[in-house]
């Protein structure tokens, strides 16, 4: 075997014809998470139509979205747009009370040019009711960058001065005293000064409660204070962002929120790869112990600890080959993970490749590479399906992440799958949801071991053509 | 503009790619931005299809807003027509390319000077026809362009076939029970010494569509699907159609016999009164079934039936007429197909309700309180919320209306699994109602079992809250894989850090 010598990540571009979720599924996990907001979608039947069937049974639930349902008059501008969604916008008003409304542009409302950033301040004076415009549209975005257009609009919606006054004040520590009854004043004292004295540091990302929970004791394990996150469990609830004030990413795709943070809000970005994995979540801490001059402690052990928790999936994939068709962004952390955990990646497909906001993330990857001997991976930035699926045949790839367009298929001709877009919904943060990931990658690998001497592997005829 | 929660058709694209799909090496190429190619995952997923779904996109995105399209469709038409040789390309147009207003049709002719096979635009107006009437269109369109084609050859071939012959019309991918439906179609058709000559689009070759004169008659067993193209060839060669969906067990008679007639008028002497009859009173159970005590005790429980015009219209003269069931509604969404079903079920409900929107169907579904629902998954949900039973009959549908095992709804074997599924639903309700009256199967105290019944260990507010996070089916498992590590590890508090290094050591 050779040694495979130190190369630096080589970067390709293909045609675009891939297959991912259109951005406006955001609204499926967003309105979720931002419990008092409702999401009005302003596109057609095709947009209805992937809404309802991605999402399943959620779709029954009363979820607070909804479709404008454009018909021929608003295309022709034979109905005034403002009068229309100050109709739709009354009723929503009326029948779920929100506390902010998102609208979301699709590839229509830019096609036909409707100025949705200028009528939903008017609209918003009119109803009383706050209207945050993002333009999440298959024309400029793929899946998961949807939700970065959502928080990018969030960002200039939160409050740029904590509102301390002095009543309040005494209020809030009633409220203290209240929560702490019964325990010892030098608790409470000593529950303050757990943290290091380090400028209020924000992150973005909507991630599930538990995950938010669970990364925020993490850092506290540092002495590391999060004061807000991007989004909050309610609009009502928004991180005051104020000039100077440190924000990190948790998740790849938030190039825009970023962007958003540090030229409109005047944040410093502190560039780290992302909490996925082991290893991702020890350097995400590190890096940001290291921007507050904090030493980090405990870390090793931890990391160990976990990697050691893995290693009943760890066998399983070792050594074996991963193929990233691309179209969640999630892509590079995941490979990078994944090349930790001993497997082999010669392909990482993705959406859309920011090399400014993943710089940190790129590096580690590069640096797990040559840790672990292994080639570098090609990253393709808008993939071709139809050449990728002719590269899994030929490399025979063990695993192959995609979307369910491909699962089905490739796995009729013997080759494991595993479905992408559960990466966006399952528990990956952290490092306690590490587990978590080899669950799913393994579960392919796992089930076809359990298969593998019924002779059942090929599910399809030879092709005749080729 | 309209606030929409739930559609039942589909936009019109989805109907053309149902269409252009089911045909065997037929590629569509839509006209879309990314994110538009969702009918793949509904074909990989629902359908559980093996292969790939001949379907791709020419991706609009800004460069096509700013320059046009330009070379970029006809690049993708043949680079397609290379990579896979399908007999035909299909450029799909979408919601997006209908207001760019591209001269697509002039993409397909250019692309056509260097295409080996055949190309062509589908012509559907995304803001004027749903998906049902776009596959109606596009399903005729395609039939249109090979009779043209095999005219310009002179090769459509002489005269009918020697024996009784028949083209089914309307069999589509993603078609509710469609495949199954088809198979028992050609059953009974080989029952009645017909020979099936094509079923279209299903699984059809296209290089085929020129024998479709050869059949003595075109049979159209949905509404929704098939009857353009059948008015089109009765048209162009006379062929007869015959367009009563055999779906219960009245109306597959009225079907036979409808055939029956179409092909004595054409000289074949068939007479099929005593397979139908043997059929209805022997073989098929439903008839049996409706005499029976069991649908005895169904006699004049209300009903509402929702659905496509083909299923819903069907079920309702089942209920009513076949059932002695007391249907108090029937509605349909295909609101452009109003009439028909009005025709169809008037004599056999008392209300009619024609809307596409679903809080209409709850709102009359809640008032009206029937005993049992029969719709699409929409009105299940529904069925749900306010405890009545449903069965599904109609798209839309989600993948567990996608059964292995077969369940046709046309045809004999058809009333059979009718029968099953109107009297599951109701004999379910009335347990459930019994279970009210007598407060459950099992009135006594469940004992909880496993160590978190007496646990010793307290849970403090933030680990409990954290707990009640964890969703309801695993949430005890995780409780005690917890407590027992607490136990072991000899804490006497849960916290929250507890919680997750319990979680990092056994993987809970």
């Amino acid at each position: 075997m050779t040694v495979a010598q130190p190369e630096p990540l080589n970067f390709e571009c293909e045609t675009g014809n891939y297959h991912t979720f259109c951005p406006i599924s955001c609204v499926a996990w967003l309105y979720q998470k931002i419990e008092d907001s409702f999401f009005l979608v302003i596109g057609t039947k095709t947009c209805g139509y992937f809404l309802q069937n991605a999402m399943g049974v959620m779709i029954f639930a009363e979820p607070r979205y909804a479709m404008a349902e454009l018909e021929e008059g608003d295309i022709s501008a034979q109905l005034n747009d403002y009068e229309e969604l100050k109709r739709l916008c009354l009723q929503i008003k009326r029948d779920r009370n929100p506390s902010v409304i998102v609208w979301i542009g699709t590839c229509t409302t830019e096609i036909i040019k409707m100025d949705l950033e200028g009528l939903a301040p008017k609209l918003e004076a009119e109803i009383g009711i706050p209207i945050v415009t993002a333009r999440a549209n298959g024309l400029d975005y793929a899946f998961t960058q949807g939700e970065d257009t959502v928080l990018a609009a969030m960002a200039h919606r939160c409050p740029d001065k904590a509102p301390v006054m002095e009543a309040e004040k005494e209020e809030r520590n009633a409220i203290a005293k209240l929560l702490n009854f019964g325990r010892k004043k030098e608790d409470v004292v000593a529950e303050e000064t757990e943290y290091v004295d380090h400028p209020p540091l924000v992150l973005f990302g909507s991630l599930p409660d538990p995950v938010v929970t669970n990364l925020t004791l993490e850092l506290k394990k540092q002495g590391i204070k999060v004061s807000g996150w991007l989004p909050s469990k309610r609009y009502t609830e928004l991180p005051v962002i104020e000039e100077g004030y440190y924000v990190s990413g948790v998740n790849p795709f938030l190039s825009r929120t970023a962007t958003t943070l540090m030229r409109r809000r005047k944040c410093k970005l502190i560039g780290a790869p992302f909490p996925i994995g082991p290893d991702g979540t020890r350097a995400w801490i590190e890096k940001i112990c290291s921007v507050f001059g904090i030493e980090p402690k405990g870390l090793d052990e931890r990391e160990a600890q976990i990697w050691a928790g893995m290693e009943d999936y760890l066998k399983l994939i070792r050594g074996k080959s991963v193929f990233f068709m691309g179209d969640n962004l999630l892509e590079i952390s995941l490979a990078r993970f994944l090349i930790r955990c001993g497997m082999t990646c010669p392909e990482i497909g993705i959406p859309y490749m920011d090399k400014r906001y993943q710089a940190a993330e790129l590096a580690l990857l590069e640096k797990t590479c040559q840790e672990m001997g292994v080639p570098t991976p090609t990253i393709v930035e808008k993939p071709d399906n139809y050449n990728q699926i002719k590269r899994i045949q030929e490399q025979e790839i063990d695993l192959v992440i995609t979307g369910m367009a491909h699962a089905n298929p490739l796995e009729a001709r013997g080759i494991n799958t595993k479905w992408s877009v559960e990466f966006t919904f399952a528990q990956i943060h952290g490092f306690t949801n590490a587990r978590d990931i080899l669950e799913l990658a393994t579960r392919p690998l796992r089930r076809n071991n359990n298969l593998k001497d019924l002779g059942w592997d090929k599910l399809v005829k030879e092709e005749a053509k080729v | 503009m309209k606030l929409a929660y739930w559609m039942y058709a589909g936009p019109a694209h989805i109907g053309t790619l149902r269409v252009s799909s089911s045909f065997k090496n037929v590629h569509a190429i839509m006209h879309a931005p990314i994110g538009d190619d969702y009918f793949n995952v509904m074909r990989s997923m629902l359908e559980r299809d093996r292969n790939f779904t001949p379907v791709t996109i020419s991706s609009v995105d800004r460069n096509v807003l700013a320059r046009g399209s330009q070379e970029k469709v006809v690049n993708n038409i043949t680079r397609k027509d290379e990579e896979e040789t399908p007999d035909l390309i299909v450029l799909t147009p979408t919601c997006t390319s209908s207001i760019l207003q591209e001269d697509l049709q002039n993409f397909v002719e250019r692309a056509q000077i260097d295409a080996k096979g055949d190309v062509m635009l589908a012509d559907v107006n995304h803001y004027r026809v749903n998906e049902l009437q776009a596959a109606d269109r596009t399903l005729e369109q395609i039939i249109q362009f090979y009779i043209a084609k095999a005219r310009k050859k002179d090769n459509i071939p002489e005269g009918k076939t020697e024996k009784p012959s028949v083209n089914i019309i309307g069999i589509s991918s993603l078609g509710f029970h469609n495949h199954h439906d088809c198979t028992e179609l050609k059953r009974l058709m080989a029952d009645l010494g017909i020979e099936v000559n094509e079923v279209i689009p299903e699984g059809a070759s296209v290089h085929n569509l020129k024998n479709l004169p050869r059949a003595w008659f075109n049979l159209v067993p949905y509404r929704e699907i098939g009857l353009m193209a059948a008015r089109y060839l009765e048209q162009e060669f006379g062929t007869p159609y015959v367009d009563i969906t055999p779906m219960g067990v009245v109306e597959t008679a009225r079907c036979i016999r409808k055939i029956q007639q179409v092909l004595n008028a054409q000289g074949a002497p068939v007479d099929y009164e005593e397979y139908i009859n043997n059929q209805t009173l022997y073989v098929s159970q439903a008839a049996w079934f409706s005499r029976s005590i069991d649908c005895q005790n169904l006699t004049g429980k209300k009903a509402v039936v929702f659905g496509d015009n083909t299923h819903a219209a069907a079920m309702t003269k089942i209920l009513s007429r076949e059932m002695g069931i007391h249907v108090v509604l029937a509605g349909t969404y295909c609101k452009y197909d109003e009439q028909w079903f009005r025709e169809q079920v008037t004599e056999y409900c008392d209300e009619v309700l024609i809307s596409d929107d679903n809080g209409a169907i709850a709102d009359a579904i809640a008032r009206i309180e029937p005993s049992a629902i029969f719709g699409t998954q929409m009105e299940r949900h529904v069925g749900k919320r306010l405890s009545i039973p449903c069965g599904v009959i109609a798209a839309p549908i989600h993948v567990q209306d996608f059964p292995i095992g077969y369940k046709p709804f046309l045809g004999y074997e058809g009333t059979n699994q009718m029968a099953d599924l109107v009297y599951n639903s109701f004999t379910l309700g009335m347990e459930d109602h019994l279970l009210e009256i007598f407060g459950g199967h099992d009135t006594k105290e469940v004992i909880t079992k496993g160590i978190s019944a007496d646990s010793d260990l307290g849970w403090n507010k933030e680990a409990q809250a954290e707990l009640n996070k964890v969703p309801g089916f695993v949430r005890g498992k995780v409780k005690r894989n917890t407590e027992k590590f607490a136990r072991e590890r000899g804490f006497s508090v849960i916290t929250l850090e507890v919680m997750y290094a319990a979680k990092e050591a056994v993987g809970a």
